[in-house]
């Protein structure tokens, strides 16, 4: 997870903290590029034919790692912070979550392409039949939905718009739809759940950090009131 | 979201600090972070995610232009699947869980010398050299569908015999009803036998009436070549109208019982795997639906065919069964 996390920016964001937007220049762009980097992979291996003999399933399995990964790595964020102080891992934040949303919807639109959509003999029936009678499915589509708001209230004036205490409420939402993205993760492999279980330990993970560091800092708080919040 | 920590006020303290403003720095400062930060989780991702397929050895089946061959009785007219992906995308665990695994770590099988132990209720139980057990019979082509558990499927050409002319050879007692069949336990040959994702060795099983069905085959071979490990060398089951995973391979054990045997899959999920395994549209995986599957090169999916298209010759050993129960 920290592994996007240049410590020299770090460190140099103490020594000149009024230069901190210059400081940091490079790290937003990086995130969405190297977030990015996946996706070029995959249509690589896709005209290479290194995605194997069933490339729909490779593809199924690669975006729905990646949107779980990313949006991981983006609920890391905040606990890091908490943990170390530093204030970088905020700046990153959205562009991860959003970089898990369109894997979230590359994965979507995979298992649409899996289910036929494309030559349309089974088609939407077909889906609509999956969505409502299999729990696998059921799970991993509501994750996808829960999603979409999130995404849409991505930007500054989200937070405006809402008002800063029911943003938050909302997007909170993303541990559920990470808790979600862990058990579709789980019923979908056949036997071996080490990797889905190592997703929901570093997510349990996340969220005790957060609770653990939010308690300590609340107390803290009492000596440093009247900071301005940034979301 | 929560409020950000308190900015530590240190232009106070050094305040020229911030003051110097060196563009060169800079501008190298971001380019490095902005590539450090590409290629952290970019690589981070790629590392995380990406599982490429394995690459085949290159060779030319022996079978070359074996479409042009008459088809058989047993054969389907179906475009068999390339070697290539018939050769690097396998489900075989004890190489590994993921499809490409058998492909690159089938180096470590050894399927020479290979014994074969025979017992249970037969007249004459005995261990045989694969060879031996081969030269009992002169080797067909069967050109058969495999359909996985997973809803996808290839059309593979088989070399090898049919199960009825072993099992009749082999003279079961009359308290014979089921044939089960054991994989090699050894992990130095199969290291994915170290993890116990599944109870080890592997072990399947047919009633007998199933094992003397024409359709039953051992292969050997695959494209008019020796069987691959990664498809189960030396010897393997085919049982073309139920799941793949009936298809055991690497065998080294083959008992004829009065019980029906404890198949590995049905150990490892009793309510998603059972003893019979028949490929049926009708019944679902509890997880997923059977009622499609996407032939291997195929980007879409076609309608799964009632005991893989083989009703007509398999559709009698069930009658008077509840397929549902009996999955």
């Amino acid at each position: 997870m920290s592994k996007a996390s240049p410590s020299p920016a770090a460190s140099a964001a103490k020594s000149a903290p009024k230069r901190r937007a210059n400081t940091f220049g490079g790290l937003g762009p990086g995130i969405v590029v190297g977030g990015l980097v996946p996706m070029a992979v995959m249509l690589w291996d896709a005209k290479t034919g290194a995605l194997g003999a069933n490339p729909v399933q490779r593809l199924q399995l690669q975006t729905g790692i990646l949107a779980l990964a990313l949006l991981l790595i983006s609920l890391a964020a905040t606990p890091l912070r908490l943990v170390t102080g530093w204030t970088w891992p905020a700046r990153v934040r959205k562009a991860l979550g959003l970089l898990g949303f369109l894997y979230a919807t590359l994965h979507v639109l995979v298992y649409l392409v899996d289910k036929g959509i494309l030559i349309s003999d089974f088609g939407l029936a077909t889906v609509l039949d999956d969505v409502v009678k299999r729990p696998f499915i059921t799970v991993g589509f509501v994750a996808w939905l829960l999603l979409i708001p999130l995404a849409l209230t991505s930007f500054k004036s989200s937070v405006k718009k809402l008002g800063f205490e029911r943003w938050t409420l909302l997007h909170k939402l993303v541990y559920l739809i990470v808790a979600l993205g862990v058990v579709h993760y789980w019923w979908g492999v056949k036997k071996d759940h080490t990797e889905p279980l190592i997703y929901g330990l570093i997510a349990a993970l996340l969220l005790a950090l957060r609770v653990i560091f939010k308690d300590f800092r609340s107390k803290k708080k009492v000596r440093s009131a009247g900071k301005p919040a940034t979301p | 979201m929560t409020k950000l920590p308190p900015e530590p006020d240190q232009s106070a303290a050094k305040p020229e600090a911030s003051r110097i403003v060196n563009p060169r720095r800079e501008f190298l400062r971001s380019a490095g972070l902005f590539t450090g930060t590409v290629a952290a989780l970019g690589g981070g991702l790629e590392l995380l995610s990406r599982r490429p397929g394995a690459v085949a050895e290159s060779v030319t089946p022996g079978l070359v232009g074996q479409a042009k061959r008459p088809l058989g009785p047993y054969d389907v007219s179906d475009p068999v699947t390339p070697y290539q992906q018939a050769t690097t995308y396998n489900n075989f665990y004890e190489f590994g869980t993921d499809k490409a695994d058998p492909a690159r770590m089938a180096a470590t099988l050894k399927p020479r010398p290979w014994t074969i132990k025979i017992d249970g209720e037969v007249k004459k139980p005995m261990t045989v050299d694969i060879d031996t057990l081969q030269s009992w019979f002169p080797l067909e082509d069967r050109i058969y569908r495999m359909r996985c558990v997973e809803g996808w499927s290839m059309v593979m050409p088989w070399l090898g015999f049919p199960l009825a002319g072993l099992i009749r050879r082999l003279n079961p007692t009359s308290k014979a009803k089921y044939v089960q069949f054991t994989s090699l336990l050894d992990p130095k040959q199969f290291p994915g036998q170290r993890s116990n994702v599944l109870t080890w060795p592997y072990v399947e099983g047919l009633r007998l009436d199933e094992a003397l069905n024409p359709l039953a085959f051992m292969a050997v071979g695959l494209a008019g070549r020796v069987l691959p490990g990664q498809n189960g060398a030396p010897l393997r089951l085919v049982v073309p109208w139920k799941y793949g995973f009936k298809g055991i391979k690497s065998i080294v054990r083959i008992t004829l019982t009065d019980k029906q045997p404890k198949t590995t899959w049905s150990i490892a999920a009793p309510d998603e795997y059972g003893f019979y395994a028949n490929v049926n549209p009708k019944v679902d995986h509890p997880r997923w639906s059977q009622a499609t599957e996407r032939r291997i090169g195929d980007l879409g999916r076609r309608p799964t065919l009632m005991f893989n298209g083989y009703a007509d010759q398999v559709a009698s050993l069930y009658s008077g069964m509840d397929l549902k129960k009996n999955f």
